[in-house]
């Protein structure tokens, strides 16, 4: 087995560079005056930033030049919300985009 | 807030599975593969890094890419910042380092549901995904090649998770306007820039979407100095 640790140190800049971003709202004094328009904003934040990591990572392929993904992945994460939406639990939803994908891929649409 | 956390954990065991595949695949040892997932812990921007290092990347080009893609984080952390103040600030610095997607999106729906921090919550919310991320990344490292995740169709659970969270934080019309914003600004961004460059323009634009947005009635008279509790903002 491959015991190396030469990548270690890539995981600590890794981290020196994440830490910033998560620390520094967190810690700045004053950070829960901030005007209601901003505090807005930063609501809006969290469902942007989720629905961009599913909209690119569904919608866009992987490795080598990006291109548009036609398949059954955006239909199974699209069926996702559809469970989410209608029973409010998560695991059933991504349970089922799983299985929607498993299943075309075994026969052949994937 | 246990049931979703388990259901984040279920998805993030065979997440972290792929990504120890993906790390054997980039030549990381086991110990890179542990000290990643623990330390540096940003699961899209360690699925991008090992795809730099698999190619003979840069370290400072690694750095960039971590950086922009975890910028998102910054939004994250204060929008739970009026929360966490009631935490002491050594508990805010440990706190951080366990802040991600699903922390965040766990966290702050369990945070507006009480109306208030609590710490054990934020806790339990870390744990669902540090723990089975951890664990998971050296399983999958471990048993790279026995299991053919794409036949299983264990890639789509990220995107769907993503999706399902987000839906989960919708208590409004202008949430879904910044949703769908975002996404019709990460995906066209995302295929002229990268994927990294979309994710972080549609979680930095998406938000003008919604503030260009009506509110809802139930989004009115919510109290602007902090974000909104609200009872249908439970994650699914």
């Amino acid at each position: 087995m491959n015991l190396s640790m030469s990548l270690v140190p890539l995981a600590f800049l890794m981290w020196a560079v994440t830490y910033p971003s998560r620390a520094l709202p967190m810690l700045a004094p004053g950070i829960e005056r901030l005007p209601p328009r901003a505090v807005t904003y930063l609501r809006l934040a969290g469902p942007s930033a989720l629905a961009s990591l599913a909209g690119v990572n569904c919608l866009l392929t992987s490795g080598g030049p990006r291109s548009l993904l036609i398949g059954v992945e955006p239909v199974a994460v699209l069926v996702c919300v559809a469970i989410v939406a209608r029973t409010r639990l998560l695991l059933p939803g991504v349970a089922a985009a799983v299985v929607l994908v498993a299943l075309a891929r075994a026969w052949g649409m994937g | 807030m246990t049931r979703d956390g388990m259901a984040i954990s279920a998805y993030a065991l065979p997440v972290g599975l792929v990504f120890g595949l993906t790390a054997l695949q980039a030549r990381y040892s086991l110990l890179d593969v542990m000290a990643n997932s623990s330390i540096a812990f940003a699961g899209g921007a360690q699925f991008a890094a090992a795809g730099l290092v698999k190619d003979g990347a840069s370290w400072l080009a690694i750095a960039g890419v971590t950086a922009l893609v975890n910028a998102r984080h910054l939004l994250y952390s204060a929008a739970l910042a009026p929360y966490t103040i009631a935490g002491t600030r050594r508990e805010r610095a440990v706190m951080a380092h366990f802040l991600t997607d699903e922390t965040f999106a766990l966290a702050l729906a369990h945070f507006r549901r009480i109306g208030r921090f609590d710490r054990r919550g934020y806790w339990m919310a870390a744990m669902a995904i540090f723990v089975p991320w951890t664990i998971g990344s050296a399983l999958g490292y471990l048993v790279a090649g026995a299991v053919d995740t794409n036949r299983l169709g264990l890639d789509v659970a990220f995107p769907a998770a993503m999706a399902g969270l987000s839906l989960g934080m919708v208590s409004g019309r202008r949430d879904v306007a910044a949703a769908v914003g975002a996404v019709a600004v990460a995906v066209p961004v995302g295929l002229a820039a990268g994927a990294s460059v979309g994710l972080v323009a549609g979680a930095i634009l998406g938000p003008f979407f919604g503030l260009a947005t009506p509110a809802s009635p139930n989004e009115e008279s919510s109290a602007p100095e902090t974000p909104e509790p609200s009872a249908e903002a439970g994650l699914p």
